[in-house]
């Protein structure tokens, strides 16, 4: 079953232009910055862009961190969103269930289909941050046999090794990747909730705007620390030296609570549904 | 066997509307029963809950001998479905289309699975459609790999709802062949239609949905049984009623109805006086006539279609 629906989603030319839409701006950013050579300065801007024009290698992450805040939420939405409602308003919902492919079964193979996503589409943006980086940039490869072993700087100001920032970059891409399985869990839960997939879209993509505008907005502090965004950028703290972990496990615990209580609510709602469509 | 489809007190309530009101359907095996009634008459819904699609308010479904939707898992691969039109991924072509669906669920061994997808394109008259993605079929294509997908597992029970919508007349014939060839070969059809026509030339037994009730279920052949008088076809009317009278019990243009089971007592009778006969035959009433009779007054809407 889980095969099957990989074998749906990755063979929709639908699912690989979103991925290709998604590098499209890394790129772009990439190459004005080449053609300009103006970086932000440290401290403004998208996290890492500062520190690409001397390092490429650190591009992947600043892709992540230029995709994040919209980009990356949008495409998993558009396809965490279409994955029941989708097959709802294509009328397969229907041919799936009395073939009959369990309720259960359905959900679960379409939230891995949806995490492989998610995967699939933080590693293809890193890996093609990495290919511009290091082709675009001046880079300071990582990794093999490097002598010496100053691969770049820390935002503290300490020197980290190549492999240390391979390690950090992994993590990074992690973090992110569990980021983005908060906004998938939305997605499934309101995509067992109506028959077209553009309003379960929408939905998610409604409490993600809300919960950025709330995050700005010092009369919501109390309830702060609970919105999903709170610490996507968290990932930066990767790259501090020593690590700060509150932030990051502050955020992968947030993620956790939502992606349980959410897929337990879609659980809940599919398994009960009438499937009139 | 017996019971293939067997419901007790089945009711559907959305909110407060009873969309199906206490049914008792008896589908045995063998039948091929046909489920008509007007649209919203709660034929599709009814189709739903057999199939455990939509969950019923109260009452008991039996399929195939197991509780529904409980024993899904164990009956549904044993039965075939068309509810509501077809539905396909369109950027894939039908072979692939049927190979996703078999290998959604149980009882489709992907051995066999290439050999039963040549063999039901073939069935249903697709076999030269090669690769061509869905999305590029025509109307009737699409209902083609519909039923296609339902024959897949060569089922004991199709459950078919309007499986001739969007073909032309060379397609329904076909398919109706294919229904009755299924048939033959010993798979009870669960034909749910508003196609009165459809229905007589092919169903054993009917059942009769007006308004979420079941008001009619009974063998065709007793419903369409002889009424005991026969219909005379003459140019001269008026001396027929001469001839036979007092067993004249109406004219209607050249139609004359006469009491009597005998047709070939009538006409020697009628040919002994010298009337001219032109048609001779018992009276039988129409499937429309009865279902009609029983529907009473929205029946005008199953009418409509056809």
């Amino acid at each position: 079953m889980i095969l099957v629906e990989l074998r749906k989603m990755f063979r929709r030319p639908r699912t690989w232009a979103t991925i290709a839409v998604l590098n499209a701006l890394p790129i772009l950013v990439a190459v004005l910055l080449v053609l300009t050579d103006l970086a932000p300065r440290p401290g403004e801007g998208p996290p890492f862009l500062s520190a690409v024009l001397s390092n490429g290698t650190l591009y992947p992450l600043a892709a992540l961190a230029i995709v994040l805040p919209l980009f990356l939420p949008i495409a998993v939405a558009v396809i965490a969103g279409d994955s029941i409602a989708g097959e709802a308003q294509a009328g397969t919902l229907r041919y799936l269930l009395t073939r009959p492919a369990g309720r259960t079964r359905l959900l679960v193979a379409k939230l891995v289909a949806v995490m492989l996503f998610v995967v699939v589409a933080v590693l293809v943006v890193a890996v093609v941050g990495y290919v511009v980086g290091t082709t675009m940039f001046h880079a300071q490869p990582i990794g093999g046999t490097v002598i010496g072993g100053t691969g770049g700087t820390s935002f503290s100001g300490t020197s980290l090794t190549p492999q240390d920032i391979t390690n950090r970059t992994l993590m990074g891409i992690g973090y992110v990747a569990v980021s983005m399985l908060g906004v998938a869990a939305f997605g499934l839960f309101f995509s067992t909730l109506t028959e077209s997939p553009l309003g379960a879209t929408m939905g998610v993509l409604a409490v993600l705007v809300s919960s950025s505008l709330l995050f700005t907005l010092d009369a919501a502090s109390p309830i702060a620390p609970y919105l999903p965004t709170r610490y996507w950028l968290s990932f930066v703290d990767f790259f501090r030296d020593p690590i700060q972990w509150r932030d990051i496990t502050r955020g992968l615990s947030l993620q956790a609570v939502y992606v349980g209580v959410l897929l337990t609510a879609a659980w809940a709602n599919f398994t009960t549904k009438d499937v009139t469509s | 066997m017996s019971g293939v489809i067997v419901t007790r007190g089945l009711v559907k309530r959305f909110g407060r509307l009873r969309a199906v009101d206490g049914i008792d359907l008896d589908v045995r095996a063998g039948d091929i029963y046909g489920f008509l009634g007007a649209n919203g008459s709660g034929k599709t819904t009814t189709v739903r809950m057999l199939l455990g699609l939509v969950l019923p308010t109260s009452g008991e479904i039996e399929l195939l001998g197991g509780r529904m939707p409980r024993a899904g898992r164990r009956v549904l691969p044993r039965v075939g479905s068309l509810i509501e039109g077809p539905a396909a991924y369109g950027h894939l072509s039908g072979r692939e289309n049927l190979a996703l669906l078999d290998a959604s669920g149980p009882g489709g061994s992907w051995r066999t699975r290439r050999q039963r997808i040549a063999e039901v394109l073939d069935q249903v008259g697709l076999a030269g459609v090669g690769r061509r993605p869905v999305k590029a079929y025509s109307l009737g294509m699409r209902q083609r790999l519909g039923l296609a997908a339902a024959l897949l597992r060569r089922p004991e029970l199709l459950v078919l709802d309007e499986p001739t919508n969007g073909l032309d007349p060379q397609g329904i014939a076909e398919v109706r062949e294919l229904l009755l060839d299924l048939h033959r070969g010993g798979t009870t059809v669960f034909l749910s239609s508003h196609l009165l026509a459809e229905v007589e030339q092919l169903c054993s037994r009917v059942g009769v949905l007006d308004r979420g009730r079941l008001v009619l279920q009974d063998q065709m052949a007793t419903l369409t049984a002889p009424t005991g008088a026969t219909v005379v076809h003459t140019p001269t009317p008026d001396r027929v009623r001469a001839t036979l009278d007092g067993r004249v019990t109406a004219i209607d243009g050249e139609r004359v109805i006469v009491r009597g089971d005998d047709p070939a007592e009538v006409n020697a009778l009628l040919v002994g006086a010298g009337v001219p006969v032109t048609g001779l035959a018992l009276q039988r009433p129409t499937l429309e006539q009865v279902v009609l009779t029983a529907t009473g007054a929205s029946s005008d809407r199953v009418e409509a279609d056809r």
